[in-house]
This record gives structure tokens, C-alpha cells and sequence, in this order.
């Protein structure tokens, strides 16, 4: 017997308990008050690492600039509390209030950037912000602001570091709570498809643009929160805790824990506050005084690990944990599952999700006139017109590099025409972001698989499910969305089931074969309940009987009334399929019409073998 | 303001925009070969100015000592790499070459910086020595730190540059102390144009950025090597299969923005008062104007890096409280305008 995913669980379920209890026992004990103190930080630390851990390791964007957020959260509580005598939840409120606001600024600017360019934008703003907090004459300029008043809990004023420890402590445990549960909601899954990137999350109806900012106010926030706290137990703020020094710390700390785990950050603030203050006691005695051995250290030790465990310290902690249960328990798992998603879980509760109108067998579903797309001097898609009708199959082909993918493309709103139309259920749709394709039921796979390899298959499924579900972000760190994920992950299963994989619903995606990671796309184009079906080669990769199984599924659904246009190198496959071929070759429809036609059209076959010299 | 100030400030502004013009080339090189930010950047203008400063009190340097201690580690990294189990086979050739350039190289620049009479020395035997001990620095941080991660993400080079740069700015402050200095100016010629007047100091500079960049231009596109790195900024697979060693393009990007870093440090050494802690600020206005040109175009990275300088000359005139605000809230429109610009929604391929 090997672990099973719900006895992890359990033991998931016992070790956040366990430290739970840990945590409450040092309040309560006679405990040094350095312990009592360097906790709290720790504790303030974790929140900013928390949400960086879901900016940068799950959501892909890097923020050098949290600290900032700390400093607004921070500064706003003191300026409400000192200049304006407000109470210091008033100074939270507004807090969060001006955080929301700097992070949407900023977001607007910057979330729109790939790659590189926004951790360099954090880092400059990060120091915009601490020059304007340095100048300020309301904010103290460098001298900060004294005075600020304890927090206080229903009469009772926090005013030692043990007092606000449970507050401290408390905040994190709900943040930490919150934040496991939105990443395994809707909102959460559209969080996490962001790394895989924008154009398969835009392909699932997800608004890439507004999910990344949520991402950033998110960790904004949550960064905010810890600045009010840091504020109300230092009773004093100055720019310096708030510098970009600070900021990249917190990177550190996300990064050191491991950033794609919501339990590294809690680690890594711990390790690196752990670190810090240990080095800060050793090197002195070790080295002398004379330099910054502490920098130098960590550095060192930095990049160590990155070179050892990108990842992280937590998977290590938790391969740790596992290894003398796996050994007891036989070998490692050859198929390892990961533990069911909480929509899974609670899927007796599951309604049945309405479904879109079919389109009458027959009437018109796409068309697409003299669609052209050039690349500089390339003409990749020269002109080239076709349509599909309801409950049709028809086959896109042609040599590689005919534009067949292009074609996909611009049907599917990924590429831009640069002359021509396409009709989309009577409506002209060329233009059109393809999230907005999608929610007028178009659904599409990929030549080139694009899943979230570490996230389960029926996650993948369901985040096909997206636009049929309609919470948001606070239902789901509340769980207040019970029904809907379970009617989501009841559509996903009913998918996965149909495609072959009902059995595999739990293992990650990246562990399927090739074959089985195309039918996992398929999947999840049709958790959205699609009219018309874009697939690009789904039988590559595929052994006969599960070809014939596809096939099986395809017919299945023209029967339903879905449209399918695919992409296929397979003749056979193809052949046997579809209602109607479209044939291109340079970029140009050369030939269209029944298969037995096709086959035997000249031109075909010249494009295919070649003309006789 | 007057026009004899305005023109005051604009050759301050575009001298100091000449420096950062060469920062944001280094940097713009090293992150299209190598995918890698080059934090540290600035910490080798610090480490060449003040290395500079201690060369003309005629102490002996102490960056000395790092390089040898580096070398060191190259050295022993590139041993334990052909002697640990497993090893793959390679000539014998490789520890040689390896022993020649980190335990002979800084041996030699260690004999040097003892025996010659340093105050002595005239300026361009004190620079070149400058550049000798500090930008090999770079490629032996490269071959340390980032050529073990060359297939990480660009988010974990970025941190590890990070990283380097606080092991840096920590050794730096051993070896330089908290004290700002100031090196000898280069000339003290005026030259007087009507209502201009031209300081030799900044025309040296502008003159020697302008020289540099001519060079680096005239390396990318005549020689083999300037090609090579080219080809693998373009496309790391692809310059593999036609034979090019991407690593030796690392190690080269690495040196020349070594060396630019270095040089960079020597420029400004005599007009303002360097801080072993001051490189990060002035390294991340060189990334403003590489940020300008996107990462990969040098000209414009260059272009923006001069209007960074005089940006930052202005600015301190008329609110200098706000002098680094200002210039680091110029990206956000620059980063507006590009991300209006470029309307690609198929993402890079993953690398």
C-alpha cells in the first residue's frame, strides 16, 4: 500500500493543526520575549511573503517593490492615528484602501509587461517610494513618524510585543487559510494558469489582465497589512524598513522558502529572519567588525541554494517528511496523485450546468472571407475563404507550413487579421480577443500542448469550465462557492470520462503520455461547453485504439450538434472523419470538397507529391 | 534659470548620460547572451573608481585579494568539474587554460600591483591596471554563480544577480571602508566658447564613451568573436549548432561588461564622490536607459541612458529632494508607451 493522496491530506491536516497549537503555546508559555519578538517579525514577514509566493511563484511576476506596499500600509495607519487621532482600524481600512489604489496604478502600468521588465519596474518604483516617503513633510520626510498608538481589541490596548503576537499570528493563520483556498477556487485556477501562459488562460474565456492584477493587489494587500501591523507594534515608522533593500529581502525570503508553495513563505521569512539574526550575532566575533559580513553571507548562501534547490527549501522539508513513510511503504509511487481538489471533494452537491442552445443542424456557424495574414513580407494565410456549419466536420489540410496553425489562430482571435472577416454564429468577430471567442462558444487545442503540467488533469479540465462558473476571488478564499465548484469539477469529470481519462483525473498533467495530454486538451475545450471545436492535430501521439475512441467522441458530438474543424496530418484519421476537407498549401486554399474528391484532385496531389517534372 | 546655467547642467547632464550610456550597453549585452540582469553592474564602477583612488594614494589595492580568491574558486570549481566522479572526459588542456587565466592572470596582477611604484604611474598605465584587477571579476562571477544555472529562468538569474551584488556590496565595504572618495581629475583644461565652458573632464569623458562605443560597434560587426556573441544573443540553440561555445559568449559578455563597469567607474571617479555602496543607484539608472531601449536595442539604450543623465542633472536643479524619484518615475511612461506599442498576444516560446 503507498500513500494515498487523502492519507497526505490527513497528515497535511494534522501538521497545520500541530502548528497551530505550537504557535498558541508560545503566547501562552513563558517564552523569552526575544522569541516573542523575533516570531512577531517572522509573523509580519510571512504575510509579505505570502504574497509574493502568490505574485511571483504561482501567478509568474516578480515585485522587487513590496516592500513599498509595506510602507503605505504603514504609513497611512500612522499618519490617520498621529495627525488625525483616527483609531487604528480606521488607519487599517485606510490602509488597504491606499494600497488597492497604489497597487492599481501600478499594476495598470506594469502588469501588461512580460518578462524582465517588470521586476525592473518594481525596483525603480520601490525606490520612487522611498525617496517620496523620505521627503514627505507629512510623512516625517526621513525622521518618520513617532507617537503611533497601540491597536486595540475590544477595550484592550496591544501594547507588548506578546500582546500583538496572537493578532499577528492570527492574521497570518487567516491569511494563510484564505489563500489556500482561493488557489483552489475559479478565480485561484485562473491565478494559476497565468504561467502557463496568456494565450491558453485567454483561450479558456480567463481575463488574463484583470487576473494579473488581482494577483498584484492581492499580494499588495496582504504586504499593506503588514505594514499596519509593523506600524502599531513599533509605535514608530521611518523610510528605512521600506527600502528596496527591504524589498528584495522579501523576494529572498519567497524565493528561499519556495515561491510556488504557500507554506515557503511561511519557511523562508522564518529561515531568512533566523539567518539574519544569527549572522548578525556570529560574524562579528568571526570576522571583526569592519565590513557587512552578514550581506555577504547571505548572498553566498544564496546562491548556493539557487544552484542546489531552485525550487526551494519546502519541497525539500516535505520529500523529508515523506521519505521514511515511502520507504516503510514500499517504493516511491511510479503514478503519484495529487489530493483532490476541494470542488471534488464536495461534489454530491454538484447541479447539473446549464448548457449553451444549439445552433440548428445545418444553419451557419463560421465563416471566414478572404482571410489574409502576412508576416512583414510573408504572406502566411493568402486569401483564403471557407465555412462549417452546425453538426459539421470539416478537415483543415495541407503540407507543413501551408498556415494551417495561422489559419487556428485567427480564427481562434490569437493573431490579427490583416485583411479579411471572420462570422462567428452570425456575428462578425474578427478583432475580438479570443477569451471573448470563447465565451461565444468557440473552444480550441493546441499544436503544441498547452497544459498546467503540475497542476491535476481535472484541474486542467476545469479551468476549461471557467466561464461557466461566476465566483470570485472572495468566494473563493471564504469558500462560499461550494455548489459552483462542485457542478465545475462534475463537468470536468463527465469530460475526462468522455475522452478516456476518467481514470486519471488525479495524477498531474505533466505526467501523462503525449497522447493522453492532447485527449486532457480536448477535455478541456469541452468543459466549455462549446458550438464549434478548433482542434489542432489530435491524433498525434495517439495509439490506433484510442484514435478510434477520438473519432467515436467527435462523432458523438456532431450528432450533438457541435462543429468541429481540425487540423490533421493522419489521412487515415482524417479520411474516415470528416464531412468536408479545406485543402491549403502556401498559404492558400488550393482545393475543398468531399474527402473522395479531394483525394483525387490533381492539384492536391501535386501539393502533397510533388507535380511530374 | 539662465542659458549659461541651462548649458551648465546640460553638460553635467550629458556627461554623467555617458556613463550610464556605457552601463546600459554592458547591460543590454550581458542579459541578450546570457538572459542574465547584471545587478552587479554597478558595483564595478564603484570597484574600478575607488580601486582607482587607492592605486593614486599608492596603497596597495585591496580588490587584489578577491580577484586572487576568485581565481581560486574558478580554478578549483574547474578541477573538481574534471575530477569529481563522473566527470565527462575533456583535454587536458582545459585545467591549463584554466590555470592560466585564474591562478596565473591574478598572480601576475598581484606582482604588478606589488612591485610597480603605483603613485608614480602615469594615468593610462593606472587605468589599464584598474581594468586589470577589477573586470576579470565579471566572467569569474559568471563561471561561479550563473553558468551552473545557465538553463534557470530569468527570475532566478535575476536573483542570483541580486544575490552577487549583496556579496559585492558587503566585500566592498571591507575593502574601501564606509569613506567616499574622489580620484584625480584627468585634466584641468577649460575650454571657453562663447557663453559654453567646457571642462576637459567631461569632454574626456564623453570623448572616451563615445570611443568605446565605436569600438564595441566595430567589434560586433568585424570580428569572429563580436559575431559569435551576436549569434548567441540572437539564438542560444541555434548558435550551438553551428559550433559556437555559448559559454565562452557568456564569459566574453561577462568581461566586456566587466570591463565597461570598470571603466565606466574610472570616468566618473574624479567628478563625483563614490561610496562603496553607491554603484546599485548608479548601475540602475545605466538599466533605465537599457529599459528604454527594451533590453535589446543598443543605440537606443544608449539614447536613453543620455536622456537619463540629463534628466537627472535637470531634476536636481530644480527639486533635488526629488532628483531620484523623478528619474526613476521616467520609466513609467517609457513602459507605457511600450506596452501600448507592442500588441503581441502569442507569448515567446518557452526557452
Amino acid at each position: 500500500m503507498m500513500a494515498g493522496p487523502a492519507s497526505t491530506r490527513r497528515a497535511g491536516q494534522a501538521g497545520i493543526v500541530l502548528w497551530l497549537v505550537l504557535m498558541a503555546a508560545m503566547a501562552a508559555l513563558p517564552v523569552p520575549e526575544f522569541w516573542i519578538t523575533l516570531a512577531n517579525y517572522i509573523g509580519m514577514y510571512s504575510l509579505v511573503a505570502l504574497g509574493l509566493v502568490l505574485l511571483t511563484g504561482i501567478a509568474g511576476m516578480t515585485s522587487f517593490g513590496q516592500a513599498a506596499f509595506v510602507g503605505i500600509g504603514a504609513y497611512a495607519s500612522a499618519v490617520l492615528t498621529t495627525t488625525y487621532g483616527a483609531s487604528p482600524w480606521i488607519g487599517l481600512v485606510a490602509g488597504v484602501a491606499i494600497t488597492v489604489l497604489a497597487a492599481v496604478a501600478l499594476g495598470a502600468i506594469t502588469m501588461r509587461l512580460s518578462g524582465h521588465y517588470l521586476p525592473l519596474c518594481t525596483l525603480a518604483w520601490g525606490l520612487s517610494l522611498f525617496y517620496l516617503f523620505g521627503n514627505l513633510t507629512l510623512l516625517g520626510q526621513f525622521d518618520g513618524i513617532t507617537g503611533i498608538p497601540p491597536i486595540n481589541v475590544f477595550g484592550f490596548e496591544l501594547r507588548s510585543g506578546r500582546h500583538i503576537y496572537l493578532l499577528i499570528w492570527l492574521m497570518v493563520a487567516l491569511a494563510v487559510m484564505a489563500t489556500l483556498n482561493l488557489l483552489d477556487s475559479r478565480s485561484g485556477r485562473a491565478i494559476r494558469a497565468l504561467k502557463g501562459g496568456v494565450v491558453m488562460a485567454e483561450s479558456c474565456g480567463v481575463n488574463t489582465a484583470r487576473t494579473k492584477m488581482l494577483a498584484f493587489v492581492l499580494a499588495a494587500v496582504l504586504a499593506g497589512l503588514s505594514g499596519w501591523l509593523y506600524a502599531h507594534l513599533q509605535r514608530a515608522v521611518n523610510p528605512t524598513p521600506f527600502d528596496l533593500g527591504a524589498g528584495i529581502g522579501y523576494l529572498f525570503m519567497a524565493v528561499v522558502g519556495g515561491a510556488g508553495y504557500v507554506w515557503g513563505a511561511l519557511v523562508g521569512a522564518a529561515l531568512m529572519t533566523l539567518l539574519g539574526d544569527w549572522l548578525q550575532s556570529v560574524l562579528p566575533t568571526l570576522l571583526g567588525q569592519s565590513g557587512n559580513f552578514e550581506v555577504v553571507v547571505t548572498g553566498l548562501l544564496m546562491i548556493l541554494l539557487l544552484q542546489r534547490a531552485p525550487a526551494g527549501i519546502w519541497p525539500l522539508l516535505v520529500r523529508a517528511v515523506q521519505w521514511p513513510f515511502q520507504r516503510r511503504t514500499g517504493s516511491a509511487p511510479v503514478a503519484a496523485e495529487l489530493p483532490p481538489p476541494a470542488g471534488l471533494r464536495a461534489i454530491r452537491h454538484a447541479r447539473i450546468l446549464p448548457q449553451r442552445a444549439k445552433p440548428a443542424h445545418g444553419s451557419p456557424v463560421l465563416e471566414v472571407r478572404l482571410a489574409r495574414k502576412t508576416f512583414g513580407g510573408l504572406v502566411a494565410v493568402n486569401d483564403v475563404s471557407f465555412s462549417l456549419a452546425a453538426g459539421e466536420i470539416v478537415g483543415l489540410i495541407g503540407p507543413n507550413g501551408a498556415g494551417k496553425s495561422t489559419m487556428f489562430n485567427l480564427v481562434s482571435g490569437v493573431l490579427p487579421l490583416s485583411a479579411g472577416e471572420v462570422h462567428f454564429m452570425g456575428e462578425r468577430v474578427d478583432g475580438r480577443p479570443s477569451r471573448w471567442m470563447a465565451r461565444a462558444g468557440m473552444a480550441r487545442t493546441f499544436q503544441h500542448v498547452r497544459l498546467m503540467p503540475a497542476m491535476s488533469a481535472i484541474e486542467n479540465v476545469a479551468i476549461g469550465a471557467h466561464l461557466r462558473g461566476g465566483k470570485g476571488a472572495l468566494a473563493g478564499a471564504l469558500r462560499l462557492n461550494r455548489t459552483e465548484e462542485a457542478s465545475l469539477f462534475a463537468q470536468a469529470r463527465t469530460q475526462l470520462e468522455r475522452v478516456g481519462l476518467g481514470g486519471d483525473g488525479l495524477r498531474e498533467a505533466g505526467s501523462l503520455a503525449l497522447g493522453q495530454q492532447r485527449l486532457l486538451e480536448i477535455a478541456r475545450a469541452l468543459a466549455c461547453d462549446p458550438v464549434l471545436l478548433l482542434l489542432d492535430e489530435p491524433a498525434a501521439g495517439l495509439r490506433h485504439q484510442e484514435k478510434q475512441a477520438l473519432a467515436a467522441v467527435l462523432r458523438q458530438l456532431r450528432s450533438e450538434g457541435v462543429s468541429v474543424l481540425l487540423v490533421e496530418h493522419d489521412m487515415d484519421f482524417v479520411m474516415g472523419l470528416v464531412d468536408r476537407l479545406v485543402v491549403m498549401d502556401f498559404g492558400s486554399r488550393i482545393a475543398e470538397g468531399v474527402p473522395e474528391a479531394v483525394r483525387s484532385d490533381p492539384v492536391v496531389i501535386e501539393a502533397y507529391l510533388g507535380g511530374v517534372e | 534659470m539662465d542659458t549659461s546655467i541651462a548649458l551648465i547642467l546640460a553638460q553635467d547632464g550629458i556627461t554623467t548620460g555617458a556613463v550610464y550610456a556605457l552601463l546600459a550597453v554592458g547591460l543590454v549585452l550581458v542579459f541578450a547572451v546570457t538572459r542574465v540582469i547584471f545587478i552587479p553592474q554597478g558595483e564595478m564602477v564603484t570597484y574600478g573608481a575607488l580601486t582607482m583612488v587607492m592605486l593614486q594614494a599608492g596603497a596597495f589595492p585591496t580588490t587584489v585579494w578577491m580577484l586572487l580568491a576568485m581565481g581560486l574558486a574558478v580554478f578549483i570549481k574547474d578541477v573538481w568539474s574534471r575530477l569529481r566522479p563522473g566527470a565527462a572526459p575533456a583535454g587536458s588542456h582545459v585545467l591549463r587554460n584554466s590555470a592560466l587565466l585564474n591562478l596565473l592572470l591574478p598572480v601576475v596582477v598581484y606582482l604588478l600591483a606589488r612591485l610597480l611604484p603605483l603613485q608614480a604611474l602615469d594615468l593610462p598605465a593606472q587605468a589599464a591596471l584598474t581594468l586589470a584587477i577589477v573586470a576579470p571579476l565579471a566572467p569569474m562571477w559568471y563561471r561561479l554563480a550563473f553558468e551552473p544555472l545557465a538553463h534557470a529562468s530569468v527570475l532566478v538569474l535575476l536573483i542570483v544577480a541580486v544575490a552577487v551584488h549583496f556579496v559585492m556590496l558587503g566585500l566592498g565595504l571591507a575593502m574601501f571602508g564606509a569613506e567616499g572618495a574622489r580620484s584625480n581629475p584627468f585634466s584641468d583644461l577649460r575650454f571657453h566658447l562663447g557663453p559654453l565652458s567646457l571642462s576637459g573632464q567631461g569632454l574626456a569623458v564623453i570623448v572616451a564613451s563615445v570611443l568605446i562605443m565605436a569600438a564595441l560597434s566595430l567589434f560586433f560587426n568585424a570580428t569572429v568573436a563580436g559575431k559569435a556573441l551576436r549569434a548567441t544573443a540572437v539564438n542560444r540553440l541555434g548558435a550551438r549548432l553551428v559550433g559556437i561555445e555559448v559559454a565562452h559568449s557568456g564569459q566574453l559578455a561577462f568581461l566586456l561588461a566587466g570591463l565597461i563597469g570598470a571603466f565606466s567607474g574610472i570616468l566618473i571617479g574624479p567628478a563625483t564622490t563614490l561610496y562603496y555602496d553607491s554603484g546599485f543607484v548608479i548601475g540602475l539608472k545605466g538599466f533605465v536607459g537599457a529599459i528604454i531601449g527594451g533590453m535589446v536595442s543598443y543605440p537606443i539604450a544608449a539614447g536613453g541612458a543620455l536622456f537619463v543623465g540629463l534628466m537627472e542633472a535637470y531634476a536636481s536643479f530644480w527639486a533635488s529632494a526629488y532628483k531620484e524619484v523623478l528619474v526613476f518615475a521616467l520609466i513609467v511612461p517609457v513602459l507605457v508607451w511600450r506596452s501600448f506599442s507592442s500588441h503581441t498576444l502569442l507569448d515567446e516560446e518557452e526557452e
